[in-house]
C-alpha cells in the first residue's frame, strides 16, 4: 500500500489488487470513522474525503489487511439484446466466434466492485480472461444508454448517453439510475450480476 | 413566485452540493463559488444551505409577490425595472412586478442570486443543485414559475459582505501523480501563466499553457478525483476539477488547488491568465 498526497481533505491510497480496494473500503465504511464524508474504491485505489480526521486511525484502516471474502450480495438480472457495435470486433481479437463471446458473457455470475464515472455506473468484476481487452485506442464521443461493454478486467452497463472507450456488446432498456426509485442505483457494490439474453 | 424570463448563460439552482453519495457514482455539485452563495444566503436572512440562482449573466426574472432580493459573487450591473435600484452584495426589497437582470459581469463570472424565504424546488437526493455532467436536479428554463418559500423570520444580516478581491495567484499543493511528469512539468507549472479557454464549464477550467508532459505513457487506471484536482489529459493541457467534476477519472492529477482559493479559479473568466505557486501543505 502506498500513500499519495491529495490535498489537505484527502487521501489517496494506492493497492496492487482490487481485492485489497474491496477489502479496505468495506473496512472503512464499517468503522464510520468521525471526520470521513466519502469513501471512493476504484481498480486500484481507496480515496478517503474526509474533513479532519485522526490520521493514525485513518492509516491503520488504510493498511491491507487478510479478509473474509465480501459476503454474497443480492442477485440482479439485466436483460441484454446482444447486437453491440463491437461484437465482431471482440470476436475476432479474442479468436471467438460472436456466439461464443456471447455465452461466455451471459454465462457469468458478475460481482459488482465499485461505483463511479457517472451515477449508478457498477464495475462489474468476474469476467473471464480471454474476454479482457484493453479499452478501445479512440473512444467513442457518444455511447447510447443501456449499453452493455467490456473492457480489462470490468464489465459494465452505460447508465447514460456518453463519451466511452469500451467495447460494446449489446443494450439493454432497464435503467441503470433513477434518483427517482427508494434504490436510485439498480446496482451497488457489492451486488452480483447476470446478463441474460433477451 | 418568481418568474424565469430569460434564463441567460450557464443558469441553475445551486446549493451546497450533495453529499455522501459517492458511493453510488453521483457527484457533489453545488455552487461553483461556495463563498459567494454563502453570503447571498447570509444576506437576506436564509441558511447557507438554500438554493440561489448561479448564472454566468443574461438572466432575467420577474417577481409575482414583494420579496427581498441580493446578487453577489461577479461584479457587473444589475437592471431593475419597475423597482428601486440594484448593486451587487447589497439587498433590496423590491414590489410585485419588478424585474432584475443580470447584466454580463465585468468582473468575476458566477453571479448568485438569492431570495429570501428561498426558491421552492424539489430536491434530488437531498440538494437542488443541478449536476451538468450527471444530469442531475432541477432545471431551470425561460418561462418557469418557482414558489417563494415562507419568510424565515431571521434579522436581515448585516454582513458586509467583504471578501478578499479575485485573484489570480492561485495556491496549490502537490497531487497523488506529481510524480508522472517531468521536473520540467512542474517547474512550467509553477512558474508559467495558464490561460483559462473557452470550453470551461461547471465541470472544469480548461487551461492552455505550456505543455505538461509526463515521464511515461502508462494508462492510469481510473482513480476518485477531489474537487480542485489538477488533471492532465494526454494533450499536457491541465484542466482544474469544479463543482461538477466526476467521482472517478482517469488522467493523472499532478497538483491540487487549496480549498481557499478554488472559487478564484471558479470566478476565472476564459482569456484570464492564472498563476499557480506551491502552497507548501
Amino acid at each position: 500500500m502506498r500513500l499519495l498526497p491529495y490535498g489537505p481533505r484527502a487521501v489517496l491510497a494506492e493497492y496492487d489488487s482490487l481485492a485489497e480496494v474491496m477489502a479496505v473500503s468495506d473496512g472503512l465504511r464499517a468503522a464510520a470513522l468521525p471526520g470521513v464524508i466519502d469513501v471512493v474504491p476504484a481498480a486500484r485505489t481507496v480515496l478517503v474525503h474526509h474533513n479532519g480526521v485522526d490520521r493514525a486511525v485513518l492509516e491503520a484502516l488504510l493498511q491491507p489487511t487478510d479478509q473474509a471474502p465480501r459476503p454474497v450480495g443480492p442477485l440482479v438480472e439485466i436483460p441484454v439484446v446482444y447486437d453491440g457495435a463491437d461484437l465482431a470486433e471482440v470476436a475476432s481479437a479474442t479468436g471467438m466466434s460472436a456466439d461464443e463471446v456471447v455465452d461466455m458473457h451471459s454465462s457469468t455470475t458478475f460481482s459488482a466492485a465499485f461505483l463511479g464515472f457517472t451515477p449508478g455506473w457498477a464495475y462489474l468484476v468476474g469476467l473471464p480472461p480471454p474476454l479482457h481487452l484493453p479499452r478501445r485506442s479512440t473512444p467513442r464521443t457518444s455511447v447510447p444508454a443501456g449499453s452493455v461493454a467490456i473492457a480489462n478486467e470490468f464489465s459494465g452497463v452505460y447508465p447514460t448517453t456518453s463519451p466511452g472507450g469500451w467495447h460494446l456488446l449489446g443494450h439493454t432498456i432497464v435503467p441503470m439510475f433513477d434518483p427517482s426509485r427508494a434504490k436510485p442505483a439498480l446496482v451497488v457494490a457489492g451486488d452480483r450480476v447476470r446478463f441474460v439474453p433477451a | 413566485m418568481i418568474e424565469i424570463i430569460n434564463q441567460g448563460i450557464g443558469s441553475s439552482f445551486q446549493d451546497l452540493g450533495r453529499v455522501g453519495y459517492k458511493h453510488l457514482g453521483v457527484g457533489r455539485s453545488g455552487a461553483a463559488d461556495r463563498p459567494s452563495h454563502g453570503l447571498a444566503n447570509r444576506l437576506v436572512g436564509n441558511p447557507e444551505s438554500m438554493a440561489t440562482i448561479e448564472s454566468c449573466g443574461g438572466l432575467c426574472v420577474r417577481l409575482h409577490r414583494h420579496a427581498t432580493v441580493v446578487v453577489t459573487g461577479a461584479r457587473g450591473t444589475i437592471d431593475v425595472r419597475h423597482g428601486p435600484p440594484m448593486a451587487v452584495n447589497g439587498s433590496a426589497h423590491l414590489p410585485a412586478g419588478a424585474e432584475v437582470t443580470l447584466r454580463s459581469p465585468d468582473e468575476g463570472l458566477r453571479y448568485y442570486l438569492a431570495v429570501r424565504g428561498g426558491f421552492d424546488v424539489p430536491p434530488v437526493l437531498g440538494s437542488c443543485s443541478l449536476d451538468t455532467l450527471a444530469g442531475i436536479g432541477p432545471r431551470l428554463s425561460s418561462g418557469d414559475r418557482f414558489g417563494i418559500g415562507p419568510d424565515p423570520n431571521t434579522p436581515l444580516s448585516a454582513d458586509l459582505g467583504i471578501r478578499p478581491p479575485l485573484s489570480t495567484l492561485i495556491h496549490m499543493s502537490e497531487g497523488p501523480r506529481r510524480d508522472w511528469f517531468t521536473d520540467e512539468a512542474w517547474s512550467l507549472l509553477t512558474t508559467q501563466g495558464f490561460v483559462v479557454s473557452a470550453s470551461s464549464n461547471r465541470v472544469g477550467a480548461r487551461l492552455t499553457g505550456p505543455l505538461l508532459e509526463r515521464r511515461h505513457n502508462r494508462e492510469l487506471p481510473s482513480e476518485g478525483l477531489v474537487e480542485g484536482a489538477i488533471e492532465v489529459p494526454p494533450d499536457g493541457q491541465p484542466i482544474v476539477m469544479l463543482a461538477d467534476c466526476p467521482v472517478t477519472g482517469g488522467y493523472p492529477v499532478i497538483a491540487v488547488v487549496d480549498r481557499d482559493h478554488l472559487p478564484w479559479v471558479a470566478q476565472a473568466r476564459p482569456g484570464t491568465t492564472l498563476r499557480f505557486r506551491h502552497s507548501g501543505r
